[in-house]
């Protein structure tokens, strides 16, 4: 019993003690955030590589889960003879939660899990240690363009799947099922709020995009400088920010939606 | 030693350096100096903290007490940009290049160069190709880190190390994990450019012979402390104990072969009284 | 070459997100209402509002004009205070105009249905609704058929 306790306190040390590096590391990455305007050009590549190489990925999910979404919330209104409010259903149910949500995961398993095992080897095999010594400061031309753009990239990528993902809906509602056409676009207008649904939706993936980044590029510099650190690092990446954003989401919406 | 007035001062003084590592103990009062203008190398076992020795020349750890001096600067006590400004005048080596692999062997030994200048493509170019061609890798400007050997890629980081035109050379076991052509490439690398471009060098290595070879300047470091140093002759001839089984390579003396534990006597005894029971 | 790739598929990226979020704004969502921000507010009072919710629409004849802006519960008349926000250009209501909540749908959402009625003073910003009626409470009504038909 003792030896649980003592253990727990131990885990309990060690994930302040991470936090507490997190913590340190996100802010000189912040401090040196005057690089991304200074070398737009490393910034340009690092938001091809994190934003645009996702793009892909993103839409085709949205796509699906649109189309997904229209047959499923078909099957349930039909049954109280609400069909044409398809069109709200999906809108809502993308916008306000599954778009930044689904978005930040694909995001933490695509460009995050890259993120942290390209860090992370960059810090095996020294080379960050070598910049150091060349008197280049690692946080300007390394972390901080690769933050900003994670912190770019997810708000639109998450509006790249709702929209997307709004139109798989038609696809299926419309075109397959025969709800109709306007009732569908203005059933959803009816319901979905710019301010409150659009831009909470949108707040709601900057959040992410700042906490999914920060996790992936602190994983990979806190990796252990060994192939099986960098592995671990990566896997924990995926789980950790999985675990941060389903728990952000809940504690955004309660305060976004609810009376909580 | 000639008495040029180069080597008067010394380019790195160490002072009574103590170092921790979590709680084991690194450094535990390391005084040593660095001439200016020669091949310095320190030598010592595996595990005695050469590595963190550059580091911490380089700024990149900072002692526990103690004083590094390099170029007349106290390291530790810099700031940020006099430190950035302190690189400069310093390349260093990694043992394993660290080259960085999203760029091409040009693009590596023109990093420094991008970072810090803002010449024009042009004089970049010649450059580089200059410092390619010093390491006899001209030739090989296109290929990717990843393409490169060992030893092909220590030479880049050489080259990429020497850009700037620093005034000192730091080399992180050069000669470690070599065949015997490059181990020869290497040293004559290293020679060179000390002579010609007249920087100080310092090297850490437990590879005697070669180091002994081309040191103006040998400190054996064990146990956190200075064993000897000198020139090379002066090391050979009067090492103590200790050096005697570093330098000729015994494999037992004052550094045992045996990890201590308890006696094998009594190891075995009790293994068989287990048994028994 | 390759940095022209590069800044062009960057370009393509960030142009298609703002495009995307320009969709959900204006294809998805109400952005149009927002467009026209001047409203004029009116109050009505309500002995019982169902399940009326804030951003409900507010209709003349079935035309969506505006939208409830506040629902609040007032202690001195003891009846629930609704602020209906309704678009300035639609300034032609008369000052005995009625508001009703009813339900689109048996069980769709509710919404506030406005009557014009025959004065020649119009309702201006701040006025009161003076004729309304609540919204009908599916219990109270069971309630009154069964009374109704045991009645009998």
């Amino acid at each position: 019993m003792i030896e649980f306790l003592s253990g727990l306190g131990r885990s309990g040390l060690h994930w302040l003690a991470v936090l507490g590096r997190a913590s340190t590391f996100l802010f000189r990455v912040l401090l040196a955030q005057d690089a991304v305007v200074r070398r737009f050009r490393l910034t340009l590549a690092e938001i091809y590589s994190v934003g645009v190489r996702s793009m892909l990925i993103i839409m085709v999910s949205g796509l699906f889960v649109g189309m997904v979404l229209g047959y499923q919330g078909y099957i349930t209104l039909v049954n109280f003879g609400a069909a044409e409010a398809l069109g709200g259903v999906v809108a809502l149910s993308l916008v306000r939660e599954l778009g930044p949500v689904v978005t930040a995961l694909l995001f933490a398993g695509r460009a995050g899990s890259a993120l942290t095992a390209e860090i992370g080897l960059m810090k095996t095999t020294e080379q960050l240690s070598a910049m150091e010594m060349m008197a280049v400061d690692p946080y300007r031309r390394v972390f901080a363009p690769r933050f900003f753009a994670g912190f770019l990239s997810m708000p639109l990528l998450a509006a790249l799947f709702s929209a997307v993902g709004v139109m798989g809906g038609y696809i299926v509602g419309v075109g397959l099922l025969g709800v109709d056409s306007g009732s569908y676009f203005s059933q959803m207008q009816a319901v979905t709020d710019w301010r409150e649904d659009v831009m909470s939706g949108v707040i709601k993936s900057i959040v992410f995009g700042f906490v999914v980044t920060w996790i992936a590029v602190f994983q990979g510099v806190d990796a252990e400088p060994t192939s099986e650190g960098i592995s671990r690092a990566t896997t924990q990446t995926v789980v950790v920010s999985a675990l941060a954003v389903l728990g952000l989401d809940f504690i955004l919406t309660g305060l976004m939606f609810g009376d909580m | 030693m000639s008495k040029d007035p180069v080597s008067q001062t010394p380019h790195v003084v160490l002072e009574d350096l103590v170092f921790r590592r979590g709680r084991k103990l690194i450094f535990d009062g390391l005084s040593l100096t660095v001439p200016r203008g020669r091949v310095t190398t320190v030598m010592g076992p595996s595990g005695t903290g050469k590595t963190t020795l550059l580091r911490l020349i380089g700024g990149q750890l900072r002692p526990d007490s103690g004083r590094i001096w390099v170029d007349g600067e106290e390291v530790a006590r810099l700031s940020n940009r006099r430190l950035y400004a302190l690189r400069k005048r310093m390349g260093m080596l990694f043992q394993t290049g660290a080259l960085l692999t999203d760029m091409n062997v040009f693009e590596n030994v023109a990093f420094p160069l991008r970072e810090h200048t803002r010449l024009p493509e042009e004089l970049i170019r010649n450059l580089v190709l200059m410092k390619l061609e010093a390491v006899g890798l001209r030739g090989a400007s296109d290929l990717s880190p990843a393409q490169l050997s060992g030893g092909m890629a220590r030479r880049v980081a050489l080259a990429r190390a020497i850009a700037l035109d620093p005034d000192m050379i730091l080399y992180d076991e050069p000669f470690a994990g070599l065949d015997p052509i490059t181990m020869g490439q290497i040293v004559t690398l290293i020679q060179r450019t000390n002579k010609t471009l007249g920087l100080t060098s310092v090297l850490v290595t437990h590879d005697v012979v070669e180091a002994m070879a081309i040191s103006d300047h040998v400190v054996l470091i064990a146990e956190g402390r200075v064993m000897d140093s000198g020139t090379a002759e002066e090391v050979r001839a009067g090492a103590s104990e200790w050096s005697q089984q570093f330098l000729g390579g015994h494999p037992d003396g004052p550094v045992p072969f045996h990890y201590p534990g308890s006696s094998y006597r009594d190891d075995l005894l009790n293994e068989a009284g287990r048994d028994r029971d | 070459m390759k940095l022209r790739f590069l800044e062009v598929s960057v370009g393509v990226f960030v142009l298609l997100g703002i495009a995307a979020l320009f969709y959900l704004a204006i294809q998805v969502s109400n952005i149009a209402e927002y467009r026209d921000r001047d409203t004029y507010h009116v109050v009505a009072y309500f002995d019982h509002i169902g399940g009326l919710k804030v951003r409900a629409p507010v209709t003349v004849s079935g035309v969506r004009i505006g939208r409830v802006a506040q629902i609040v519960y007032d202690p001195e008349r003891f009846q629930a205070r609704v602020t209906l926000a309704i678009q300035a250009g639609q300034d032609y209501l008369p000052a005995d105009t009625q508001a009703s909540i009813f339900t689109a749908g048996l069980l769709g959402e509710q919404y506030i249905a406005l009557e014009p009625g025959g004065d020649y003073e119009m309702l201006a910003d701040g006025d009161e609704v003076l004729f309304t009626q609540s919204a009908l409470v599916l219990e109270n009504m069971i309630g009154r058929v069964l009374t109704n038909i045991s009645g009998d």
